[in-house]
């Protein structure tokens, strides 16, 4: 296939140089670099070194808040990378997120051992509950770290390997391949939610204890994931701006305006694809996983084809095609969902509803777009394609 | 002469049916007698010979026994049949058994009961079923025959064998030529067992098959339950038989349960067909089309709670008229101004789901509501003894045969049908021709947003009615007109009853959830090797 491509590209000297190119014309980009920089020096200060007492103290409840405000950001990343610049709108997207937390969660269950209810070293509750005698085949070494973070990669990746495969070898594409996603997440949901699969059924996984030896409870620790998010978005955004940037990506962009044109132009159109759709996979793997440690749970419900769509809709807020457009587009959402869902809890639905329908009537280029009108050097942008 | 003529022949039944009543009430009331004073042993032959006399009047006197409502009059012992009186609760209406006229009241304490054992009970069981058995209604003589095999003597089996002589219906010939059998295979000879077995290898009988294994049992010491090899080898066979009908029943039961779960499936998917299909474009507010037309039948009965059997009429063109205008209003507002690009009207049209729902949980409440099901709706079809169909189950198949029916006519053979191929065809070109195809298009999302609510409707009678009753049909309802192929009607039909029938073949071996899991994988990998699903619509227009 064409890693060669992607392979060659990260492994050549000059290509740092593109990546610093192209962060130079991205402006939007260093702002969001910027942005995390300061967060991550301002978020421990304000947490851990201000007292309690304080007004301008940062709760433990808040860093968790703003982490997975983080971890949707580069979930919403992950879909941006394939639906802005591959043109393929996943409405399965949850799937690869919650299968790397659910990994994840794997590690943390072990972790508990004897602490649990039933106090079995090896069996988490729920097997014990269920009578299991032993550890299925698929936990087993997943109380190693490294085995449990390589899962956290391979297993989205796979499942994204496999299934875009599939699809794009047949040129399943358009709303197709959006349905044959949500029917994806859709099957997974069911799965997990079957107490036999091995993966507590309804209740999924919680209750968890420490991770690499730190207590999940202890301020530090919750810091350190925070900055791990912080460093994993922003990684993640060079990566994807990388990827664009490179050869392959200008190949998958013109897929995305003409994806005969490019077939017939000798491209591989099946291969550009797969390969950005597997990265995109093992991002949204990355963010469950980062996003599971920090609010303490995993279930099934993550997989529901409601959650993975309103993925679809933070991207379209913040503007598609941009990459640091859906990072403000997820904590803009998320933000506004954690208020609302509080202050006026019907209201939300409502005006997450509208939202939908009033950022696709007209704001096609989202938030990024209405910024763009005043700052005449953005505008030079060419607009967003549609698909 | 006329009258002469008939004279005779209206006279004949009064005079001949005035001689036997003479001797009839004399040894009626003869028997009567002697039953206020008889011992319970007397009683049963005195209960068999009054039996005997086929008259309605004895009838009576043996359900009152059996009722315990049968007393004889303390100081001359007279039989009356009493009955509580109607305010005064401590006095009986009593009435003659033989003019069958009330002849007053009396006090509890101025009678005596003619008492009965269980033993009794069963005789005078039978004796009333010896009298259904000359009925003219086939189900009551049904009826007396299964009744008479409970207690099976000599006298049963020769009343059962008179009875077969002259009886006309095949289902109480049967009951009855299956319960000799039976009896038979307890008694009889080797050669009447042999012939019995053979009887009963067609039966369906629950009792049949458990009495043929029976036969084939070993006892502790090793014999056979059924001394005769000859016996043993038929009852297998017959087993065998029995086996064989019976799985062939329960296949053909999986299939119509297949195809009313296959109909669910096409009638929430057959307005997607044409909103999807037609227009090419994704609605996800489909879901809650069809909520809207489930929370429309409990609105109707609502307001008419006195008329559940007809509010089911109401409720369908009220929830195609809901549903429909609800459609025109998000086609004319929303999707109108995303043509020619799908994935956003997906997720606009997502927004608009979400607003429905959190409207009708606002309006509603989120808990779900009761929706009764008419009378006429529940009840079972019971073929035979293997194979029972609830009504429910075949209603559901005929409405969407209906309403299949009737959309096809519409497309088919109306001038909006006409326009609207037309337009799904070549947009450019219908224009050209003077189509007004904005008209068109509201038209047909309306139209399949109606029908969408019809299938609320027909849902509310099946699930619970509740804000996220459409999202648990929507991934459902775009696979199925994604493997039926877009555009095409038949498709959907076909592809839903696919659909169906394959989960029900799974769900036995596998779960429910499973056999869905397993459905949609299929899916998925049948889009791949189908991409324009199974009748992919031709031409340069399907082109994407």
């Amino acid at each position: 296939m064409d890693t060669s491509i992607i392979m060659g590209a990260l492994g050549a000297g000059r290509s740092h140089s593109r990546l610093l190119q192209a962060i130079r014309t991205d402006r939007g980009g260093r702002i969001l670099l910027g942005v995390l920089l300061v967060t991550a020096v301002v978020v421990p200060l304000l947490n851990l070194l201000v007292p309690r007492s304080s007004v301008l103290h940062l709760s433990g409840y808040s860093v968790a808040l703003l982490g997975k405000y983080m971890t949707y950001a580069i979930l919403a990343m992950a879909v941006d990378l394939i639906w802005g610049y591959c043109g393929i709108l996943s409405l399965g997207h949850g799937a690869f997120f919650a299968l790397g937390g659910y990994a994840m969660g794997m590690y943390l269950m072990r972790q508990i051992g004897t602490r649990g209810v039933y106090g079995n070293p090896t069996l988490p509750d729920f097997m014990v509950f269920l009578n299991w005698q032993q550890l299925p085949w698929f936990w087993r070494g997943m109380n190693h770290f490294a085995i449990a973070a390589a899962m956290v990669l391979l297993v989205p990746g796979l499942l994204a390997l496999v299934f875009g495969f599939l699809a794009f070898r047949s040129r399943v594409s358009g709303v197709y391949l959006s349905i044959i996603t949500q029917a994806l997440t859709y099957a997974l949901m069911l799965a997990f939610f079957r107490n036999n699969m091995g993966f507590g059924g309804n209740n999924g996984f919680t209750d968890f204890k420490d991770i690499l030896g730190f207590n999940l409870q202890q301020p530090g620790t919750q810091m350190a994931l925070f900055l791990c998010t912080v460093l994993a978005l922003g990684g993640g955004y060079l990566l994807c701006r990388y990827v664009i940037a490179s050869r392959a990506g200008r190949v998958v962009q013109a897929v995305r305006d003409a994806e005969n044109r490019a077939r017939f132009l000798g491209y591989r159109v099946e291969s550009y694809k797969l390969w950005m759709f597997v990265l995109s996979a093992v991002l949204a793997g990355i963010a469950g996983a980062l996003y599971v440690p920090q609010i303490g749970i995993i279930n099934p419900g993550e997989f529901s084809p409601v959650n993975s769509i309103e993925i679809v809709i933070w991207v379209a807020i913040g503007g598609r095609g941009t990459l640091y457009g859906a990072v403000i587009g997820a904590v803009l959402v998320n933000y506004a969902k954690t208020y609302f869902t509080a202050a006026l809890p019907s209201f939300w639905l409502y005006a997450l509803g509208a939202l939908f329908v009033v950022v696709t009537l007209f704001l096609p280029r989202g938030v990024v777009g209405l910024l763009a009108r005043w700052r005449p050097r953005l505008r030079r942008r060419p607009p967003a394609p549609a698909v | 002469m006329l009258v002469l003529m008939l004279a005779p022949a209206l006279l004949a039944p009064v005079s001949g049916a005035a001689a036997p009543a003479g001797g009839a009430d004399q040894k009626l009331s003869q028997l009567l007698g002697r039953l206020a004073q008889a011992s319970f042993a007397d009683k049963a032959a005195l209960i068999k010979q009054l039996a005997e006399l086929h008259d309605a009047r004895a009838r009576a006197v043996l359900r009152a026994m059996l009722e315990e409502n049968l007393y004889a009059r303390g100081t001359d012992n007279e039989v009356f049949i009493a009955t509580a009186a109607g305010a005064a609760g401590d006095r009986l209406d009593l009435t003659d058994p033989l003019t069958g006229r009330p002849v007053g009241t009396a006090s509890p304490d101025d009678l005596n009961s003619i008492g009965i054992d269980n033993q009794l009970r069963t005789v005078l069981r039978v004796a009333l079923a010896q009298f259904d058995l000359s009925s003219a209604d086939p189900a009551v003589r049904l009826a007396a025959v299964r009744q008479m095999l409970r207690a099976v003597d000599a006298d049963t089996i020769a009343a059962l064998r008179a009875r077969l002589q002259q009886e006309k219906s095949p289902a109480v010939r049967h009951e009855i030529r299956t319960g000799l059998a039976l009896a038979d295979l307890d008694g009889g000879t080797p050669a009447a067992r042999l012939q019995a077995v053979q009887t009963l290898a067609g039966s369906l009988d629950p009792e049949v098959y458990s009495r043929l294994t029976a036969t084939l049992q070993r006892s502790g010491d090793g014999s056979y339950a059924e001394s005769d090899p000859r016996v043993r080898a038929a009852a297998a066979a017959a087993l065998r038989t029995i086996d064989r009908s019976r799985s062939l029943y329960a296949i053909v039961q999986t299939l119509i349960y297949g195809l009313s779960a296959g109909a669910v499936l096409v009638l929430a998917a057959i307005g997607l067909a044409i909103t999807f299909g037609v227009m090419g474009v994704i609605n996800m507010a489909h879901g809650e089309l069809l909520m809207l037309g489930a929370y429309t039948t409990y609105v109707v009965q609502l307001i008419m709670p006195q008329h559940i059997g007809t509010s089911i009429a109401v409720a369908l063109p009220a929830a195609f008229l809901v549903s429909g205008l609800i459609g025109i209003a998000i086609e004319r507002g929303i999707v109108r101004h995303l043509y020619g690009r799908p994935l956003e009207t997906l997720l606009a049209t997502f927004g608009v789901s979400l607003i429905l729902q959190q409207a009708v949980r606002d309006i509603f409440t989120a808990d779900n509501r009761p929706v009764t099901s008419p009378a006429w709706l529940s009840g079972e079809w019971q073929i035979n003894q293997a194979l029972s169909i609830t009504y429910n189950h075949l209603y559901i198949i005929l409405f969407t045969l209906v309403v299949f029916l009737l959309l096809l006519a519409v497309l088919k053979r109306t001038r909006l049908g006409l326009e609207v191929r037309a337009v799904s065809q070549n947009r450019a070109m219908a224009r050209a021709m003077g189509i007004r195809t904005d008209w068109v298009d509201a038209m047909t999302f309306g139209l399949g947003s109606g029908i969408a609510g019809v299938a609320g409707v027909a849902l509310s009678q099946l699930t619970n009615v509740g804000p996220n009753l459409g999202q648990s049909y929507i991934v459902d309802s775009f696979m199925v007109v994604v493997f039926g192929g877009v555009g095409n009607l038949w498709g959907t039909q076909l592809g839903g009853n696919a659909l169906g029938i394959v989960n029900q073949l799974l769900e036995p071996y596998w779960g429910a959830v499973l056999a869905k899991i397993f459905v949609l994988v299929f899916l998925i990998l049948f889009i791949q090797r189908r991409p324009r699903g199974l009748f992919p619509q031709k031409g340069r227009a399907a082109e994407g």
